[in-house]
């Protein structure tokens, strides 16, 4: 902990050429100020507790004895049946729900965002706060709220559809292994589609109005604007949305655990990596937690991650700035 | 005059379409609040229609809100909500702010550094974080929680944050230092007014994993006196699940709150995106 | 902190109130998953146990049933659980005194009020030493609705395996209720109502289970397979829609009066009886054939122990005193009924639906579930895949035969019988 804010201050800093400097000095102080609330509270209460916890994937318990076993328990993960049928199976099933968010996801926002922010338009603090009302919803609600719309003992999924003469679509899809996944990810965008429409939305209000303005005067109106004006200047949020997707869905567990279980039944079909880890981290019923797979199964699951975010921070969003300017 | 061409669809189409998309969001809330008052009969009868005078019944808020103290929890979430979105806005928008806008050799690595927390789950860390507070002498108290949610937060505030900080205009910092401004005003003068579209975006969905969180609650503050109203809800929920009734005036007694809360914080998100759009 | 510091104020007040008490207050906390009883233990449990003993405040502090494990385990870790513990049956609480976390409970007055079977969900592997206290056992048959059988011409709750698919085949063509409810995602439900309820009938309860353990027989044996034959034949008798008919549901299905069979496990009594407007019946799990020796799952369910780390020992030795002797004995299934006492002197049971359960025990055999002792304790567990293998079973995704085969292969892969 010292040592990183030691390291934020003691750091000299380069001499900014563009910038009229201010004695060298102050800067160097406030640079520290600035970050060591942040930095203190962030490490000791994150970064101290999961290292700790990322350590043990090094270990086997043996007789409630910690032995060092270097990478073993990661080979047991990706090479033993028993733990890698699991594992790329959750792996799988991550791809696809997210996959699902970011096709879905992303243009029901852009589309719910655009449309509030057409100039004028009536209604549109009630509809921003429907529209974001299931975001602000629990997983305990939201899981239980549809368990019961879909369920085929309450009927009201049945009744919906007997309505327009569709009764004969209704099946239990939660229960069935062919849609229960799909299922899950509908309710989850339904859920978190707010986050994007919320930040493009504020995207888009920042648009400059004389850019409108001048794209009216030269005849680009309607769809072409959005499409030609509007669309390129929200690309940038619109990364910074998939990027919050991404990391979302592949810590997701709180809504497949609310509604299918830890088992994330059925026969395993909805199980993401995130319901995997809390089985084996935790236990469940009469399975023991186990620590050190447990945390194996983190450690992976943050390789995957960085990887992503990787990929996008050093990929994408750079290309991205350099089109936006 | 703003032309109506520039509306694709057409005023009306765009309204369907916002209706439309209304009752998909409302509508499963409705059918639960709608449902709550209504006898057993009448849930399971006709779950479609409203309650009537054979249907209305209360039963269900008479055994919820006769088993727990309700407005206790909601207090007691509206403290741990209220205190961490406060550090976390403070302490993130500093932190980006340093990042974003100061060269120093570490700065990069720094980023990296606390983006690592958006990657793991701080579920994980649950035994380790449980040992520290009991050193701390903090189980069972807010402030455990709001510091918890607080290094929660950290990570994607930054990240959000630095993005929007980037896009503030050079000139006008330097005018400011040129004018003498030091870095902290620069900062709380300057910077986060232009921010505050951000700023409110970020409080909103900081502020909803910690209202909606379980297991921090259910770990290190269980108490009756530290309960949040989620856990609340969980416990009504758990205790009567096959009594619709009252699952489903938990449900609904669970949903008031995050609404007026909204209701309390939309204000300022609404004035804060508006503002940084005015320009 | 905040308790004990409430516990000190309590117990100062106390003090200058009630001169007499010479002892401070001792408030102990008490950990279960059972938060469906929170009401019976404030308004009865509570009160008869204080009542007795004063000086001591009881706290009953329940977390839901699926996080039970996981935040007790975390609490144990760094030392904030409560005083008391509920203890599940076996491996889960065995892990819990080989790490120090429970004590031994030897020497509580009243452990003699225990056969060794009685103590064995909660005793070393060599049955040396107990560390729970146990409290309830619960058992499994199935509850009908008599007035669906009435409608449906049925006189008598089946015997056998044939007549249990007769009748619900009356029942189907009679139209007017769902033959059985049952749902398979929660997938639980499946395993405990449906297999391991009908189970014991087939594997010969305690001979079969004890043979699975010394290796001497295997799951895929025809004894094993025919539980799941059986379930396989379920699917068409389920509601519409079971797969995702949640358990909640079956039992709104059940007691709304749009099923006839419910197959149950007796702590369902005391919600049925209050919510069911129809005669409710109870059957045993029927036999295979006419004349067969009849099993009945007679399940060690809970117990209590003491936190190792407890600041209140001497109270929490009195609590769990008090758990062993017939006073709770009579207390908790009277007022839980379809709770049974484990002790030997076995308490009154009151209830009239839970007399018709009780009966079970000396009508057949008891056994408990197949899959909680010894064969549980390695990846993949086996409690785990029998839930996940009876619902495949019944959704028709797997056959039996499928089913045993994948089971016996998990459980060869860590198991080794010792010899």
């Amino acid at each position: 902990m010292d040592q990183i804010d030691k390291l934020a201050a003691d750091v000299p800093l380069l001499p900014a050429a563009t910038r009229d400097a201010a004695p060298a000095r102050t800067r160097r102080w406030h640079i520290a100020v600035f970050l060591a609330p942040a930095l203190l509270v962030y490490t000791a209460l994150m970064i101290v507790p999961l290292a700790d916890t990322l350590r043990l994937s090094l270990f086997r318990s043996v007789e409630h004895a910690p032995v060092f076993v270097g990478l073993d328990n990661f080979r047991v993960l990706l090479t033993d049946p028993r733990w890698s049928l699991h594992f790329w199976a959750a792996f799988r099933h991550n791809l696809y729900f997210f996959a699902f968010h970011i096709l879905l996801q992303n243009p029901v926002g852009i589309a719910l965002a655009a449309l509030l922010s057409l100039p004028r338009l009536r209604g549109q603090a009630f509809y921003r706060t429907a529209f974001f009302l299931p975001t602000m919803l629990s997983f305990v609600i939201v899981g239980f709220t549809w368990k019961l719309i879909l369920s085929p003992l309450w009927g009201v999924a049945p009744a919906l559809l007997g309505s327009v003469g569709l009764r004969g679509w209704f099946h239990p899809w939660l229960g069935q292994e062919a849609t229960a996944l799909t299922t899950l990810a509908l309710i989850s965008v339904w859920q978190y589609v707010g986050i994007p429409m919320m930040l493009i939305y504020a995207a888009m209000l920042a648009i400059p109005g004389e850019l409108i303005e001048a794209a009216e005067l030269d005849g680009i109106t309607g769809f072409a604007q959005f499409r030609k004006i509007k669309l390129p200047l929200i690309w940038p949020t619109v990364g910074i949305c998939s990027i919050l997707t991404f990391v979302g869905n592949f810590n997701a567990f709180d809504l497949i655990y609310t509604i299918n279980g830890a088992n994330a039944g059925p026969n395993f079909a909805t199980d993401l990596l995130g319901t995997f880890l809390f089985r084996t981290f935790f236990g469940n019923q009469l399975q023991l937690g186990d620590p050190n797979m447990g945390a194996t199964i983190a450690t992976m699951m943050f390789l995957i991650i960085l990887a992503g975010v990787a990929a996008y921070l050093f990929g994408i969003q750079t290309r991205m700035r350099r089109y936006a300017l | 005059m703003i032309p109506a061409r520039t509306w694709p669809l057409g005023r009306a189409g765009v309204h369907l379409v916002l209706i439309l998309y209304t009752a998909l969001c409302l509508g499963p809330v409705l059918l639960v609040v709608m449902n709550s008052f209504k006898s057993r009969a009448g849930i399971f009868g006709a779950p479609l229609s409203l309650p009537n005078a054979a249907t209305f019944d209360l039963i269900g808020y008479k055994t919820v809100l006769g088993q727990g103290a309700f407005l206790r929890y909601f207090g007691n979430s509206l403290i741990v909500t209220a205190g961490s979105l406060a550090a976390v806005l403070l302490f993130g928008a500093m932190a980006a702010f340093a990042l974003s806008e100061y060269r120093f050799r570490a700065n990069r690595l720094l980023g990296l550094f606390l983006a690592l927390g958006i990657m793991v789950p701080i579920r994980l860390g649950t035994v380790a974080i449980l040992n520290m507070m009991v050193a701390a002498r903090l189980v069972n108290t807010h402030l455990a929680l709001i510091l918890i949610y607080t290094a929660q937060g950290l990570p994607i505030a930054v990240f959000i944050l630095g993005e929007f900080m980037q896009g503030v205009s050079k000139d006008l910092k330097d005018a400011g230092r040129i004018d003498g401004l030091s870095e902290y005003t620069i900062f709380f003068r300057l910077v986060l007014p232009l921010v505050r579209p951000a700023v409110a975006t970020v409080a909103v969905f900081t502020m909803i994993p910690i209202w909606n969180d379980l297991w921090f609650p259910l770990i290190v503050a269980p108490g009756e006196a530290t309960k949040t109203v989620t856990l609340g809800a969980q416990v009504f929920i758990g205790q009567f699940v096959t009594n619709w009734n009252a699952v489903l005036a938990a449900l609904t007694l669970a949903v008031l709150p995050v609404l007026v809360l909204y209701l309390l914080f939309s204000r300022q998100l609404i004035r804060g995106i508006t503002a940084g759009a005015v320009k | 902190m905040r308790m004990t510091k409430a516990a000190w104020v309590l117990s100062g007040a106390a003090l200058v109130m009630a001169a007499p008490a010479l002892a401070a207050d001792a408030t102990l906390t008490i950990e279960s998953w059972r938060n469906d009883d929170l009401p019976t233990w404030q308004e009865k449990i509570i009160p008869a146990f204080e009542k007795g003993h004063p000086g001591i405040k009881l706290n009953f502090q329940p977390t839901a049933p699926k996080e039970y494990n996981a935040a007790l385990n975390s609490k144990l870790d760094a030392g904030t659980a409560g005083d008391i513990i509920a203890c599940r049956p076996f491996d889960a609480s065995l892990e819990l005194f080989k790490k120090g976390q429970l004590t031994s409970v030897n020497a509580v007055p009243g452990m003699d009020h225990f056969t060794a079977v009685a103590r064995a969900g909660w005793s070393t592997d060599d049955g040396q030493t107990a560390y729970c206290v146990p409290a309830a056992a619960v058992l499994h048959g199935f509850i009908y609705n008599q007035d669906a059988f009435a409608k449906a011409g049925i006189q008598q709750p089946p015997k056998t395996s044939d007549e249990f698919f007769g009748d619900l085949e009356k029942l189907k063509k009679d139209g007017t209720y769902v033959p059985l409810a049952m749902g398979t995602p929660d997938q639980w439900e499946a395993a405990t109502m449906g297999y391991q309820n009908i189970g014991p009938n087939h594997w010969h309860g305690e001979d079969g289970r004890k043979a699975l353990i010394a290796g001497q027989s295997k799951l895929t044996d025809p004894a094993w397979v025919a539980p799941f034959r059986e379930l396989a034949k379920w699917g068409p008798y389920l509601g519409d829609g079971y797969q995702a008919q949640s358990y909640p549901d079956s039992q709104n299905l059940f007691t709304l009066g749009r099923a006839a069979i419910y197959p149950a496990g007796s702590w369902e009594i005391a919600q049925f009886a209050a919510q069911a407007q129809f005669k409710l019946g109870v059957f045993p799990p029927p036999v295979p054939k006419a004349g067969d020796p009849c099993y009945v799952s007679d399940h060690p369910d809970i117990a209590f122990g003491m936190n190792a780390k407890t600041k209140n020992a001497e109270a929490a030795k009195t609590f769990l005193a008090w758990v062993a002797s017939p006073d709770f004995a009579r207390v908790y299934s009277d007022s839980l009924p379809g709770f049974y006492s484990m002790q030997t002197q076995s308490a009154p049971v009151t209830d009239p639906l839970a007399q018709q359960f009780l009966a079970f025990r000396t009508a057949c055999k008891s056994t408990m579930r197949s899959t909680y002792q010894m064969l549980s304790r390695g990846t993949p567990n086996l409690e785990n895949e029998v839930w996940v293998a009876s619902a495949n079973v019944i959704n028709g995704t797997e056959t039996p035969e499928q089913a045993a085969q994948k089971l016996q292969k998990g459980l060869d892969s860590w198991y080794k019988p010792a010899k």
